[in-house]
């Protein structure tokens, strides 16, 4: 074990430490604070539309009067609502603020934070009304008008700049490998939005170089985005909950670079088949597969350091949700890289396969993690503890089956779609009712969601304003046996 | 890893390493792409291989085609119904997929068909079919009825599917004098018919998207994917 595990983020028992700790959360409460009731309130917003899109799916004629609520138009809502607003409010909130603790740099001039953050939510409030009236994009993961975007990436600069800040002015000279991910993701998402944006909407490249940017972007908004972002979170809090540092420092070297060099050329697997040149479509495939290198490695990394310590991660709020994460993170790679294959993708491009593969990444792995870290954090932010353990508990079991009902649903319709539809023989509309079924379980798995992320707001906000009953509660609130005993 | 430039320069360069592979060189290959006409002929010249000089064949018209007026309107309507979402506009090669045993098109799509389109719809979801050749498939007067009534209803004309209704793109209407020439004609004893008295006439939008959808078709060959008869 070198020096640089020994000083990792790992339980600090020092009163020093922990003062220390406590002021910079102090620092970037009330920012962190309004991140997080963002992130949720779009959370529910966008379920909401989920739902309505889920039902849509199979009910053709649901809602189907009104113009804004076509099919289209609520889907592109859900989905901007959920990447723009829930993840990356979630982003800012969580990614900062375990950024200014692993730089043990406090946040100074919060309000100008505050601000960027107010005008990140306008911009996407801004945008989701004008994608419902009409002024939808129809770029994927690009819906959003163009009279809002530049306030998106202007607060974006603002929010962003935080994080280097914290990151400029650290003290100490270890850098932990969650800093790595955070800082590359916060240079690398602007990057990709102004790119594609201007060669997309404002300055559209010739034919199809505009989807070749698109799937470039859009896959890295995943690659680049989300996944260093939920693993910088999974690397921090597993060694903080279990007190034992991260198994490998070497480990976690590969895993990074790895990510860095292959994750960003592999969305071009989204147009195989197409009318693109084959070259670009075997660098997407190529790099498709040598994914199978950073989450290998990041997956064994991960699961050295919890082996042995499963009842602290189930007992854990926190820990529950990380593993639950961390363990998709792998299981949703491998598939990606295997649907990267000609052969696969032959079957399930253009299926619903690949929209619950999305839901797989977006939410078993990214989202799960994030829950985690809020779990994690608001104590710490609040100085109080969560004041409902059953509701966690509903929380995890409902958004952990149903999104396991939702993948299942989604790849096993979407696998059988894909072959019907490569079967000349059997008529269109076939194949198109053959999906009903699992578009019904779809929608089942989506009340099941509903459930979790009702749970989790109410005890969000009960933890938030209800303060006086719940801070007199003693202990850190766990799950499983001894509840509210022990504080470790 | 405390060296930070280095860290710094990895992350810069790990991406500027895709962006110049995946975009700026597919922008000099494919930016370049021109009209052309379905077949070249060759020169007495020859190129540095020793293959004949090929050039455009001479007083032939050249594909593919400027999109013009109404349809052009009709391509905003498409894009701000989030079509896209259910309908790709590609068509994959002979034994890649079905597409071209399903009718979908003559052949397979290629770069060069897409260098006119201000916005390219390629998509990825075939909730619904392809729509690359939608105007081969349905053609003419025949096919714009057809088309008018199933956005009016998709039951219409094609009961089972789970395609949403666009009937707030049509107005229903007592008929005054005489019918309009433009209402739309229903099958008989249809269920989705207006009243006795009542027609259903398309909006400038809905008739826009029509003509959208009859010009999507690929009736012309280019050099590097001719029509096979």
């Amino acid at each position: 074990m070198s020096a640089d595990q020994k000083q990792g983020p790992y339980s600090s028992n020092s009163e020093a430490v922990r003062l220390e700790l406590s002021q910079i959360d102090a620092s970037i409460r009330s920012a962190a604070l309004f991140f997080v009731i963002a992130a949720i309130t779009w959370l529910l917003i966008g379920t909401v539309f989920a739902l309505l899109v889920a039902v849509k799916a199979h009910q053709p004629n649901f809602a189907s009067t009104f113009e804004f609520l076509t099919f289209g138009r609520v889907r592109s809502a859900h989905l901007n609502a959920m990447a723009l607003g829930w993840a990356s409010n979630i982003i800012f909130a969580v990614g900062l603020w375990i950024m200014a603790r692993l730089c043990r740099a406090p946040i100074n001039h919060k309000g100008i934070l505050f601000i960027a953050g107010v005008f990140w939510n306008i911009g996407l409030t801004v945008g989701i009304f004008g994608i419902l009236r009409g002024d939808i994009t129809s770029v994927e993961w690009l819906e959003i008008p163009k009279y809002a975007t530049p306030l998106l990436a202007i607060s974006y600069a603002l929010i962003g700049v935080w994080g280097v800040m914290a990151f400029r002015f650290r003290k100490g000279d270890h850098v932990y490998v969650s800093q790595w991910y955070i800082l590359a993701a916060l240079f690398w998402f602007p990057w990709l939005y102004v790119v594609a944006q201007v060669m997309i909407i404002w300055f559209p490249a010739r034919g199809v170089v505009q989807s070749v940017t698109n799937w470039w972007f859009a896959h890295n908004v995943l690659g680049l985005w989300f996944t260093p972002m939920a693993l910088a979170t999974a690397y921090y809090l597993i060694p903080k909950v279990l007190g034992r540092p991260i198994y490998s420092y070497y480990l976690s070297v590969l895993g990074f670079w790895a990510l860095a060099i292959f994750y960003n050329w592999a969305g071009i697997h989204h147009l195989i088949g197409g009318p693109i040149p084959v070259w670009l479509i075997s660098a997407g495939i190529v790099a498709s597969v040598m994914m199978v290198i950073p989450v290998v490695v990041v997956g064994i990394n991960h699961h050295m350091s919890v082996v042995g310590l499963y009842k602290e991660v189930w007992r854990s709020p926190t820990l529950r949700f990380v593993v639950f994460g961390a363990i998709s993170y792998t299981l949703v790679s491998l598939i990606g890289s295997a649907m990267a294959l000609r052969t696969v993708s032959e079957i399930t491009h253009f299926t619903h396969f690949t929209v619950g593969h999305a839901h797989h990444g977006v939410y078993a792995f990214f989202t799960m993690i994030m829950f985690g870290g809020v779990y994690y954090m608001m104590p710490r932010l609040l100085k109080r503890e969560w004041p409902s353990s059953f509701l966690i508990k509903l929380h995890f079991w409902a958004c952990a089956l149903g999104i396991t009902i939702m993948i299942v649903a989604l790849q096993v319709g979407g696998w059988i779609q894909g072959l019907e539809m490569n079967n000349a023989e059997i008529p269109f509309l076939e194949v198109v009712q053959n999906t009903i079924p699992w578009l019904k379980a779809r929608s089942v798995s989506g009340l099941f969601l509903t459930v979790g992320h009702i749970a989790f707001a109410a005890n969000f906000f009960w933890m938030l304003f209800a303060a006086g009953a719940v801070r007199a509660k003693q202990g850190p609130t766990l799950l499983g046996s001894n509840e509210g005993g022990s504080a470790r | 890893m405390k060296n930070l430039p280095l860290l710094f320069c990895g992350i810069f360069f790990a991406l500027a390493f895709s962006f110049t592979g995946l975009i700026l060189t597919s922008h000099i290959q494919i930016g370049s792409l021109t009209q052309t006409t379905e077949t070249l002929e060759a020169t007495d010249d020859l190129d540095e291989n020793g293959m004949p000089v090929m050039v455009l064949a001479e007083g032939e018209p050249l594909y593919p085609a400027m999109p013009v007026g109404l349809a052009q309107q009709g391509k905003e309507v498409y894009i701000s119904m989030g079509c896209i979402y259910c309908h790709s506009q590609q068509v994959r090669r002979n034994e890649f997929g079905a597409d071209i045993e399903r009718g979908w098109g003559p052949r397979q799509t290629v770069a060069r068909d897409y260098i006119l389109q201000e916005r390219v719809l390629l998509g990825t979801m075939r909730t619904g079919p392809d729509l690359a050749h939608l105007g081969g498939r349905y053609a003419g007067d025949a096919g714009r009825d057809w088309n008018h009534l199933h956005l009016y209803n998709p039951q219409i004309v094609s009961k089972g599917s789970t395609m949403p209704p666009f009937a707030f793109l049509y107005d229903v209407r007592q008929i005054t004098s005489k019918p309009s020439e433009e209402a739309l004609t229903f099958p008989p004893n249809s269920e989705y018919a207006p009243e006795a008295g009542y027609e259903v006439v398309p909006t400038r939008r809905a008739k826009a998207l029509v003509e959208y959808l009859l010009s999507l078709k690929i009736n012309y060959s280019l050099p590097e994917a001719p029509i096979l008869e």
